[in-house]
């Protein structure tokens, strides 16, 4: 039996850059696993993948786009969601997506979070949590859980964390929601909902890092992270989002907890400016660009 | 020939708009330079306001005004500010309801309108500054009255022209009026006070 | 190069502020968005374009901070538009990492600088040139910029007009640096009719997906452009990447991209120089100045005139790329080339490395808050000529 015999068609493959794998992610990281829920999720949508972008910032979680066979932008630390502010104004018909992780988006980039939901951006963010910061070599991050170890917290993290869930909802997120790398399912049902939903939706997932997160604290490899997540993980939808802290040991508190319909920012602004909006096609249509390019 | 303006008052008076409507007469209807600056940060919000403007047939390279040829104060404070720097033998044109003068002004030429009760009596205290450009235009004739009274047509609102209009066509008048009596000027009393109606 | 969309364009002579005739200028180039963060002096651009960008299509956002600004306008870029920022210097400071970004993505965008007196809050209402070094290497790492100084209203809607299309042309971000004292100055604006105003395009690709590469650079180490939602897949990343796009974490693929970046601003330099000059010829002393120090400087010259020195006057309006050759040329003709600035000596810097020695090269300082003294500037021409 030769090797090519052994190949079978991926359905997710297409919507990935084949020339790109293997991915830098570690084994028994969780990013990847999402990232197969999130591709599922895509091809049962009825959109247009030509007029889907992805928008990353850095860290382990901010090389998705550019695993990604869309409109991939890996921009700088912290602030994939003010660049994906400007990419969906400036064009509403993309669908936008930012994907990262939480060091990137909720720590350097936390204002922008706020600020995003709170002007209910039409965007989906989707927050691979791994409760530490990974690329740079486990250091403690605004999401650790307090008195983890980590390599900037080596006595144990004394500062208490960010429950990012409830921060996005009190901003006025319109949709949020909460799963684990071991919910695959319920991940990319969810993520096929808010992809159809307007407005800022935001999910987080957590997701095992057995590099550093669960070595350094002892909770053992990946498959032992998933136990863990099976275990401790209670569903529920519609959790008021302040009873949905995760603590050390505790119960990991998941589900769809917020579904709400409020105007997005665009929306908003025509209804606002009325008369003073007109509407204008693009300056450069093709045809003039493509004569001019080299001429002139 | 180059001339340095600076209208100065408090907040609300329209020192901006009346250094603009002037500004804009120069440089577009005359077609002469203009350069207008102005004060800003917290000291010019509700304490004295001020604005520069220099009107010259050659470009402007230096932007700012040091020491004005003419020089309109509306408020005792801005009187005390500027008319300090203001060119020895320049006009000083004042709010005479408003200030006080005192042996500062002394070497200057002062014509002296009282602009708030005129515009009062138009029907809206507004229109002060607009009163103002029309007198600076019909004592000093550093600006043509045509062109400024365009200036004041263009700057201000289609609903308030007319009122406005008016305003500058009576600064005018009464600078006119006034002229023909020659300057006020302060020797060695400590205090002068302007007489009002002619 | 195509003109002006009429809508967009306010023809007529006006009697505005550089800030205002700044807006203008970005509407008669082509953008119609814009992100920004308020700080004095440079608020009214924004204010104004908040104002006049709805009714062309476009808009304005306030971002929470220059930070989100300076990354907003790229997403707006990519996604098929012109855009800019607007900002002075403790948010110019905020926008370094992403001018980098820029650079690297070779992201056409401009920078709007009003600059005001520094360091930190420094003079918020009050001039400097203090920005100009941060404006070509603010941002870690090596590239290339190009940036402008207006010394008039009129200059501030001819250059920004100039910026957009440089960044198109080049892929770059490009600089305009202006100063409180222009911003705020209010002068005779002439804005031309809109097929008078020459507007560079977007250098979009021909090429279909599949065939295109993204950075694959054209004869003038240009790459051409494709935009999210058009079919491309567009991969862009701050990383080192090759011409695809794709991350090269390699010493090559950094030699490759970096002097590319590079090169593709110096082999245009010649083309790029803009500038004033007044009797060079026979000159003992050469006043080399930008922005608004270029009115007080000329101010002193015509004193220096009246005293029967000889001077000549070259004018910066484009600073970055830095007219080196000119310099070079300059220097061994003249006894000492005079540079007044307001900052303690920075591009002064560059003058002094180009003039190699040839020539004494006196710098004029000033901390900032207003213009030199043109007596300053006089005294510093009279050195030079004896």
């Amino acid at each position: 039996m030769s090797t090519t015999d052994l190949q079978v068609h991926n359905p997710v493959e297409d919507l990935l850059r084949q020339d790109r794998i293997p991915t830098i992610w570690c084994p028994g990281c969780g990013i990847g696993t999402t990232v197969n829920s999130f591709a599922h999720a895509l091809l049962k949508q009825d959109i247009d993948l030509n007029k889907t972008a992805i928008v990353s910032g850095i860290g382990c979680s901010g090389r998705v786009s550019g695993y990604m066979n869309l409109d991939s932008f890996h921009t700088t630390h912290g602030r994939a969601i003010p660049f994906a502010t400007g990419l969906k104004l400036a064009n509403p018909e993309l669908n936008v997506i930012v994907y990262s992780g939480d060091g990137d988006l909720a720590a350097i980039g936390g204002n922008h979070l706020i600020h995003a939901a709170r002007r209910n951006i039409d965007i989906l963010v989707v927050c691979i949590n791994n409760m530490i910061y990974a690329m740079t070599g486990g250091q403690a991050a605004a999401t650790t859980p307090s008195g983890s170890l980590s390599t900037t917290s080596p006595y144990g993290s004394y500062e208490p964390e960010l429950n990012l869930v409830q921060l996005v909802d009190a901003a006025g997120a319109s949709f949020v929601a909460r799963w684990t790398a071991y919910h695959v399912m319920q991940l990319e049902r969810t993520l096929e909902k808010a992809l159809k939903k307007k407005g800022f939706r935001f999910i987080e997932v957590l997701s095992p890092c057995p590099t550093y997160y669960q070595r350094k604290n002892n909770m053992g490899d990946a498959l032992q992270a998933m136990l863990d997540y099976k275990k401790r993980s209670k569903i529920k939808h519609g959790c008021p989002t302040w009873e949905t802290a995760i603590v050390p040991g505790g119960d990991i508190i998941v589900g769809e907890f917020v579904d709400r319909e409020r105007e997005d920012y665009l929306t908003r602004m025509r209804k606002q400016l009325g008369p003073h909006y007109s509407e204008f096609p693009p300056q450069w249509d093709e045809q003039e660009s493509m004569g001019c390019s080299k001429e002139c | 020939m180059l001339t340095e303006i600076r209208i100065a008052g408090f907040g609300g008076q329209g020192v901006i708009l009346a250094t603009h409507i002037l500004g804009r007469a120069a440089s577009v209807h005359e077609g002469r330079f203009a350069t207008m600056t102005q004060s800003y940060g917290p000291e010019a919000r509700g304490g004295a306001a001020s604005a520069s403007l220099i009107v010259s047939d050659e470009p402007i390279l230096f932007p700012y005004v040091t020491h004005p040829d003419i020089l309109v104060v509306m408020s005792q404070e801005a009187y005390t500010r500027f008319t300090p720097e203001a060119r020895p033998g320049g006009f000083l044109l004042v709010e005479e309801d408003l200030v006080r003068l005192d042996r500062k002004a002394q070497g200057l030429r002062i014509y002296g309108i009282p602009a708030t009760r005129f515009a009062e009596e138009l029907g809206k205290k507004m229109v002060l500054n607009v009163i103002m450009t029309g007198f600076l235009c019909a004592i000093t004739g550093a600006i043509s009255i045509e062109a400024a009274r365009r200036s004041v047509a263009d700057s201000v609102p289609a609903r308030f022209r007319d009122l406005n209009l008016q305003a500058f066509d009576k600064g005018v008048q009464y600078g006119q009026e006034l002229l023909v009596r020659g300057p006020q000027v302060l020797e060695n009393s400590e205090e002068l006070v302007l007489e009002g109606d002619v | 190069m195509t003109h002006a969309d009429p809508r967009c364009v306010l023809t007529g002579t006006h009697f505005i502020n550089g800030d205002a005739a700044c807006c203008e200028g970005a509407l008669a180039a082509g953008a119609r968005f814009a992100a920004g963060y308020p700080i004095t002096p440079s608020t009214e651009i924004v204010e104004r374009f908040a104002a006049r960008a709805p009714e062309v299509g476009g808009l304005f956002i306030q971002m929470e901070d220059e930070i989100a600004s300076s990354i907003a306008i790229q997403g707006m870029v990519w996604a098929g538009q012109k855009a800019f920022t607007v900002t002075s210097g403790p948010g110019f400071s905020l926008m370094m990492e992403h001018i980098g970004f820029a650079a690297m993505t070779e992201t056409p965008v401009v920078f709007v600088d009003v600059q005001r007196g520094g360091p930190s809050t420094g003079l918020p209402t009050l001039p400097s040139q203090g920005d100009m070094m941060q404006a070509r290497f603010g941002s870690h790492g090596d590239y290339a910029i190009i940036a402008l100084s207006p010394n008039s209203p009129q200059e501030c809607f001819d250059l920004t007009v100039k910026a957009f299309n440089l960044a198109e042309e080049f892929r770059v971000p490009v600089m305009l640096m202006m100063d409180e004292c222009v911003g705020h100055m209010t002068e005779r604006v002439v804005i031309p009719p809109a097929e008078q105003i020459p507007v560079y395009p977007r250098r979009h690709t021909k090429k279909p997906p599949g065939e295109f590469r993204l950075f694959e650079p054209g004869e003038d180490l240009v790459p051409d452009m494709a935009h999210a939602g058009e079919g491309y897949k567009v991969y862009v990343t701050g990383l080192t990447h090759d011409e695809r796009g794709y991350p090269s974490l390699s010493p090559a693929a950094q030699k490759k991209l970096v002097f590319r970046l590079f090169e593709k601003i110096r082999r245009a330099a010649d083309r790029l120089v803009m500038v004033e000059s007044d009797q060079l010829e026979g000159a003992e002393v050469v006043v080399v100045s930008y922005g608004i120090t270029s009115r007080v400087a000329l101010r002193a010259v015509q004193m220096a005139r009246a005293k029967g020195i000889r001077v000549g006057t070259l004018r910066l309006i484009c600073v970055w790329p830095f007219p080196e050759k000119l310099i070079r040329e300059l220097a061994p003709k003249v006894k000492a080339l005079v540079m007044p600035e307001l900052n303690m000596g920075q591009v002064v810097l560059e003058l002094e490395r180009c003039a190699g020695g040839q020539c004494r090269v006196i710098s004029v300082p000033h901390a900032g808050g207003t213009v030199h003294d043109p007596a300053e500037i006089l005294a510093a021409i009279e050195r030079g000529a004896q």
